[in-house]
């Protein structure tokens, strides 16, 4: 009886928790009704995790002995894992939240992977179909745990550098291989009823072990460029593997918002790639950044440095100004530093407006939301393709702490690993000023002609610093006109 | 009556097909100033794991399957508060500063692709 009426209930809470989730995503299609979005996607969480708890009354019959200490451990687990995740998405800097979603999707491609791996330990799967989904389940859920947290450690800059060694590719393939066949040996042995040549625990703890560690040896090589389109993917992976989890545990709620984020993160890394006008696999296979290093000589002219204030005021007096907001600016935290500035153009009566490339620091829209926490209003920030044809009749365009998204070579050199990738025309602009740190080549490791044209003017040093000196200078001009 | 469902073979495979397609067709509109959030908020939901883990930490019978179980309420908890966490503080972000809301429509024509 009390197992009948714990599935109506549940089930309907997870009804309602579906239908929650889609309707919150949908309204986060919309920066006016985003903020309810996710109000409405939590509630959704609230109530099915609530519910969630009525699974007491229906436990199997070998797990009745043990209910108190489970319910007790889901308990701790579950206000630890929440409150701590909780107070650090709280307290985190906004430039790095690019990090956090990737760390937290880890998170969530754990637990997926975990939650497959107590079915196959406890041996819960009824025959071979469900077997397979769940060892998939367990395959996807451990490649992205172990993937994202590679993608998180080099977004937050533990690991520096792409690691790449010979024969890397074949190494990685055997790992996966070796996973893959594992998989593949664990249902033959459900099947067939022959005895495995270890015991089933420790096949599955090898099994976890290789998938892991392809998750780590997939991402080691990719460049932090590539990272946004990478954290893109695990995100769909995790999507799905939640989705498999919920076909092994019967969990609608689990099927429907797993595969619903499964296909929204396939569809947006797919516009991603597009965007960098590379495909998925290109981001995954090739070395990004690689072929590059030899050209260095052929670059003609040199960087001409010139003092923030000659920018600053240069920029006072032009007419039309075009802001290309890149990395650089998110490390600096100078977002508030720089509406300031634009606010005092503005007042000095230059057109100002934002220009943000598709895939602009370290994740698609990072620039969208930073100018959005200095309070930069939206009418002001303009996507690619609406502002690219502006440039040419455009006096001054300023490039903050972006690089490869103003690269010419995706235009001109067939040989570049950009080629091809639609770029914002900075170089079409009467003139150009550069803020950067200093000499050196972008995230992707390319050089930079933009850098070496006659209009184009390099102001070293760190944006915030920078745009404070362009702002006194600015404000000094009108301090001496009155 | 019974309310405890099987979701076996076929029904699996539509509900699979149908919610993907609706995941398909929610992003499809959405603007490029929110992917960022989004990719954060999709990442939120499936925080959904948390309530796998603690269906299969209630039933578990073993210390092994204890202690797997333990760590996918705690890893689930995790992303879900996470995700919570930053997307909220994300989207707060995006202040409505009087006439723009007729704008962003304006600015943002139902994507070609």
């Amino acid at each position: 009886m009390e197992s009948t009426i714990a599935h109506l209930v549940t089930g309907a809470a997870d009804l309602i928790a579906a239908f929650l989730f889609m309707y919150g995503l949908k309204r986060m299609s919309s920066p006016v009704s985003a903020p309810s979005g996710i109000r409405v996607a939590g509630y959704g969480m609230l109530l099915a995790v609530a519910a969630s708890f009525l699974n007491v009354f229906t436990v199997d019959a070998v797990a009745k002995p043990h209910l108190w200490i489970n319910l007790g451990l889901a308990l701790v687990a579950l206000i630890v894992g929440a409150s701590a995740a909780w107070f650090k998405g709280r307290s985190v800097a906004m430039t790095a939240m690019p990090q956090m979603v990737a760390i937290y999707n880890g998170l969530g491609g754990g637990a997926a992977g975990a939650i497959a791996a107590v079915e196959l330990f406890g041996n819960k799967t009824h025959g071979a179909g469900q077997l397979v989904v769940t060892l998939l389940g367990g395959l996807i859920g451990a490649i992205s745990m172990s993937g994202s947290v590679i993608a998180w450690a080099k977004l937050d800059e533990v690991l520096k550098k792409p690691m790449r060694f010979p024969g890397q590719r074949i190494v990685n393939a055997v790992v996966f291989l070796v996973s893959f066949g594992i998989g593949g040996y664990i249902v033959f042995v459900a099947q067939s009823g022959a005895t495995p040549l270890l015991p089933m625990a420790s096949v599955l703890w090898i099994f976890f072990g290789t998938t892991l560690l392809f998750g780590i040896l997939m991402t080691l090589p990719i460049g932090g460029a590539d990272m946004p389109v990478v954290i893109s993917i695990y995100n769909a992976a995790t999507g799905l593997a939640v989705g498999f989890d919920g076909y092994v545990i019967q969990e609608p709620a689990l099927m429907i918002a797993g595969m619903v984020v499964g296909a929204a993160g396939t569809l947006l890394t797919l516009l991603m790639a597009k965007a960098m006008n590379r495909s998925v696999s290109n981001v995954l296979f090739s070395n990004f950044g690689e072929a590059s290093k030899k050209k260095r000589s052929k670059m003609k002219g040199e960087e001409k440095p010139v003092e923030a204030s000659d920018a600053g005021i240069a920029m006072r007096y032009a007419k039309s100004v075009i802001i290309i907001p890149g990395y650089g600016l998110a490390v600096a935290q100078a977002q508030e530093k720089l509406y300031e500035f634009v606010k005092l153009l503005q007042s000095a009566g230059v057109s100002v407006k934002f220009a943000i490339h598709p895939v602009a620091g370290r994740m698609p829209g990072q620039m969208d939301v930073l100018l959005a926490e200095a309070g930069v209003p939206y009418d002001l920030i303009h996507q690619l393709e609406e502002i690219n044809d502006d440039f040419a009749t455009t006096d001054v365009a300023l490039v903050i702490g972006a690089n490869d998204v103003v690269n010419p070579a995706a235009r001109t050199d067939k040989s570049s690993p950009i080629f091809g990738m639609p770029i914002l025309n900075a170089d079409k602009a009467k003139k150009c000023y550069v803020v950067k740190r200093g000499q050196g080549k972008g995230y992707s490791g390319i050089e930079n002609e933009l850098f070496y044209e006659d209009n184009t003017y390099m102001v070293y040093g760190d944006a915030q610093a920078v745009l404070v000196k362009m702002i006194e200078a600015v404000r000094g001009l009108g301090a001496a006109a009155a | 009556m019974h309310f405890d469902m099987a979701i076996t073979g076929f029904v699996a495979i539509y509900i699979f097909m149908l919610a993907a397609f609706g995941g398909w067709v929610i992003i499809g509109n959405v603007p490029a100033i929110l992917h960022t959030p989004l990719m954060s908020g999709s990442n939120f939901v499936h925080g959904i794991v948390v309530i796998g883990g603690i269906m299969a930490l209630l039933n578990a019978s073993t210390v092994t399957e204890q202690v797997i179980g333990f760590f996918a309420v705690l890893l689930g908890a995790g992303n879900a508060a996470g995700g919570y966490a930053v997307t909220d503080r994300m989207l707060a972000m995006f202040k409505t500063s009087g006439h723009q809301p007729a704008l962003i429509h304006a600015r943002h024509p139902a994507k070609k692709s």
